[in-house]
């Protein structure tokens, strides 16, 4: 897999709380690399780097686990990531559209950040909130019953609202 | 303070319920994820701040879990003196200010808005006849109880199944207790719960663990969500009982990281029952230690596989191993480990309680209680319900969920997600249960039950589900990793009009040889969304290749949009919204589509507003 991404100001201090706890747990190393993503919004490289001389696990190893799980991510994500539920409620209730939507709106494909690095898109199997559908995630809000235009609606508010608060 | 002993928990009930009057009315508003999403939170503040203002004294609020009618959030309850219930829907703003003025202020309750389910809750400390057509067992405290107080799970003979067990029961005891009730794993294929406790009990070995499984991934099933963010304590309190009937002293609860209000529910949950020591150390002054941590799920559906789960707990890739040996053998650490899912463990207080015979008086002999179902799809009643096993599914669609949205006709159910298969129009008289289910080539799975009506295009489904299944496979075996791509090449090829009839026919082989060969159990039955469409919707699949044409009008290549020359007026908004612009037409004038340019995207058809444009 190859790995394209500037990871210059990668502050490793940032790390060492959690490798003081976590390191020599056994088993936590996907709890570790959650808690660093939680730290950087990814994983960057030198981290996993990093990651590996504490616990003792072969790099090859950790990265195994990082690209295993659909959770973790490689590269920068924007400040909203947005997750358009493909479960099959949502699929027989038109999710299809409503990605298309939001692609359309923001200018971007799933797994791809807008310009702005303001909104990530990412398409995700079920979220549970079938009753919802289709129905998506933004951080940790969920959004349902949505039609294309009302996602756009919610994408454009957000905007609106973040650019305001920078001022 | 800290519960020593029986008596100390019975004591502390009993506190409970003295120290004050109860309020003349009680508001609960439901607040799990889907609540939340419809604008509980809104509703609450609406609540809180209208009483307020009034100064209303005679009135509690309270936040609770999901009451099952997600399509009717938010909702809110009203419950008064006497104990009468009056259960309001789509609670926003305005409706809040008319429920107090009227109800709370003057005590009348509000006729409009206003739902009666046909639903009965058990309780713990009494047995009553069953009445309604819902009954809730596992689901006995959600929509009831605050999930974030664990005062009020004990209100609700909270750890008295606990204590139970800790103080009048041996760890067989207990097993036996389980084993005789005929409990079933609620997470999919159904094994008997005592069988897999006494494996563990059986095994000597200084260390043994008890996982939850909450790694609901089943595309369509929520209900474990549902039943942590509503009633967490009842699933800690039956994992410390299944740890003290296996000789266990530690719990991993496995959850999906993208459900974080029942992840935040659990932790507080966890701290609270520590802190009174019904968890930890010495539960309830006896020698019995049990704790519990919790484990954030990664993003793997392969992960809702036991063997995956335990190697995702240990902190590598989740990839599911050879059995045998079982986890009741060698699980986590190599320890022996029982691993039952969420609604399982939701079932075993009211069991402990009130006894096994009455457990399989509910239900059908072989599948004895009530399973919850999560409906959804083009099914009127969205949400949750919970019913004895064996209901038929007529009466599941058009009794409890309501019937087809918009009066269409009803054509299948799936159940089972991507290891299930579809149950069709011919089959509602069927009982739902474990084995017929399986008998039908579908399964019980968590219990997802996705509703298709006339519109749903089966072979479509098909490779929806057979999408997921090759994005989730988690790539270690060869039939699950490759087979399965080769089933979505040849739906693929279908879908877009380019099938032949030998490409039913390897459907049909590969699917039997990915079914015989697989390593795990998802692998094994990631063909069934295929073989089942095909074995009672072969005729959808011939449409497709023969006639090159979709029944359903769904598979995009095979459909084509008209415009009407009767009813177009000639407004041009189908020209307007025209992604691509193939549509030609002068104002006022008929209008027409480009075919050989038209995208199939639909848009023309949403925005029509004389129906002129139809797809054939």
């Amino acid at each position: 897999m190859e790995v394209t991404t500037t990871q210059n100001g990668v502050d490793l201090e940032l790390l060492k709380p959690v490798l003081a706890e976590y390191a020599k747990v056994s088993g936590s190393l996907i709890t570790i690399l959650q808690k660093t993503q939680a730290i950087y919004g990814y994983l960057p490289i030198s981290a996993l780097t990093e990651i590996a001389a504490a616990t003792g696990v072969a790099p090859a190893k950790i990265m195994g686990v990082a690209t295993f799980y659909t959770q973790f991510r490689l590269e920068p994500i924007g400040k909203y990531l947005i997750m358009v539920c493909q479960g099959t409620a949502c699929h027989v209730n038109g999710s299809e559209k409503l990605a298309q939507a939001l692609s359309d709106e923001l200018g971007i494909q799933d797994g791809e950040t807008s310009k702005d690095g303001l909104f990530t898109l990412k398409h995700v199997a079920c979220l549970g909130c079938c009753s919802l559908a289709p129905a998506i995630m933004i951080n940790d809000d969920v959004y349902g019953n949505l039609t294309g235009d009302k996602a756009r609606k919610i994408v454009q508010d957000i905007a609106k609202k973040t650019k305001e608060a920078a001022k | 303070m800290k519960i020593r002993s029986f008596d100390d928990l019975k004591q502390y009930k009993k506190s409970l319920y003295g120290n004050k009057k109860t309020a003349k009315y009680t508001v609960l508003v439901g607040m799990a994820t889907c609540g939340v999403a419809s604008g509980a939170n809104t509703t609450m503040t609406a609540f809180e701040e209208t009483v307020n203002e009034l100064g209303l004294k005679n009135v509690t609020l309270k936040r609770t879990g999901c009451i099952g009618y997600c399509f009717l959030e938010p909702i809110a309850e009203v419950i008064d003196e006497q104990g009468n219930s009056t259960i309001y829907t789509k609670v926003d703003k305005a409706k809040v200010a008319e429920i107090v003025s009227s109800h709370l202020q003057n005590g009348k309750p509000l006729t409009e808005g206003v739902i009666k389910p046909d639903m009965q809750r058990i309780n713990l400390a009494e047995v009553k006849p069953i009445q309604k057509r819902q009954l809730r067992v596992a689901l006995r405290n959600c929509g009831v109880i605050d999930p974030e107080s664990l005062d009020d799970y004990i209100k609700y003979d909270g750890y008295m199944a606990l204590a139970k067990c800790l103080f009048e029961l041996t760890p067989n005891g207990v097993i036996e207790i389980i084993k005789r009730s005929g409990l079933r794993g609620r997470g999919g294929g159904g094994f008997s719960t005592g069988l897999k406790w006494s494996f563990v009990a059986k095994e000597n070995a200084p260390v043994k663990n008890i996982i939850c499984n909450a790694d609901e991934g089943d595309p369509g099933a929520f209900m474990d969500r549902s039943i942590l963010e509503g009633d967490p304590n009842s699933i800690l309190e039956a994992m410390a009982i299944a740890g003290y009937a296996t000789g266990a002293a530690h719990g991993y609860i496995y959850i999906r990281a993208e459900y974080p209000m029942a992840v935040k529910r659990l932790k507080i949950a966890i701290a609270q029952a520590t802190e009174m020591g019904l968890l930890g150390d010495n539960i309830m002054g006896t020698d019995f230690s049990f704790d519990i941590q919790i484990k954030l799920g990664a993003g793997a559906f392969v992960c809702g596989e036991e063997t995956a789960l335990i190697h995702s707990i240990e902190g590598k890739r989740g990839e599911p191993k050879m059995k045998p040996p079982y986890p009741a053998k060698r699980g986590l650490w190599g320890e022996p480990t029982c691993v039952n899912n969420v609604e399982t463990y939701a079932n075993i207080c009211p069991i402990i309680i009130k006894g096994d015979q009455w457990f399989n008086s509910m239900g059908t002999t072989k599948s004895p209680g009530t399973k919850v179902f999560a409906l959804a799809g083009k099914i009127n009643n969205v949400g949750l319900v919970e019913v004895p096993m064996g209901i038929t599914l007529r009466e599941m669609i058009y009794d409890v969920g309501g019937g087809i949205v918009d009066g269409k006709a009803f054509k299948a159910i799936q159940t089972g997600g991507p290891s299930g298969g579809v149950i069709p129009y011919t089959m509602l008289d069927t009982p739902i249960e474990y084995d017929s289910l399986v008998a039908m080539g579908s399964m019980m799975g968590s219990g997802g039950m996705i509703v298709m009506d006339e519109d749903d295009c089966m072979v479509n489904i098909a490779k929806f589900y057979l999408e997921f299944s090759v994005e989730e496979s988690c790539g270690r075996c060869t039939p699950c990793r490759i087979g399965n791509k080769r089933l979505f090449e040849i739906l693929e090829k279908i879908t877009n009009g380019n099938g032949t009839m030998d490409d039913i026919r390897k459907l049909k082989e590969l699917g039997r040889v990915i079914k015989d060969t697989a390593l795990c159990g998802l692998g094994q039955t990631s063909p069934n969304p295929v073989l089942s469409t095909l074995h009672f919707f072969e005729d959808e699949y011939i449409a497709h290749v023969v006639d090159r044409t979709c029944p359903a009008k769904t598979c995009s290549s095979l459909i084509r949009y008209f415009i009407m020359p009767d009813k177009c007026i000639g407004c041009t908004l189908c020209a307007r919204v025209c992604p691509v612009s193939c549509i030609d037409g002068e104002r006022k004038a008929l209008h027409s589509i480009r075919q050989h340019e038209c995208i199939k995207c639909g848009a023309c058809m949403d925005a029509c507003k004389s129906n002129a444009i139809v797809k054939r």
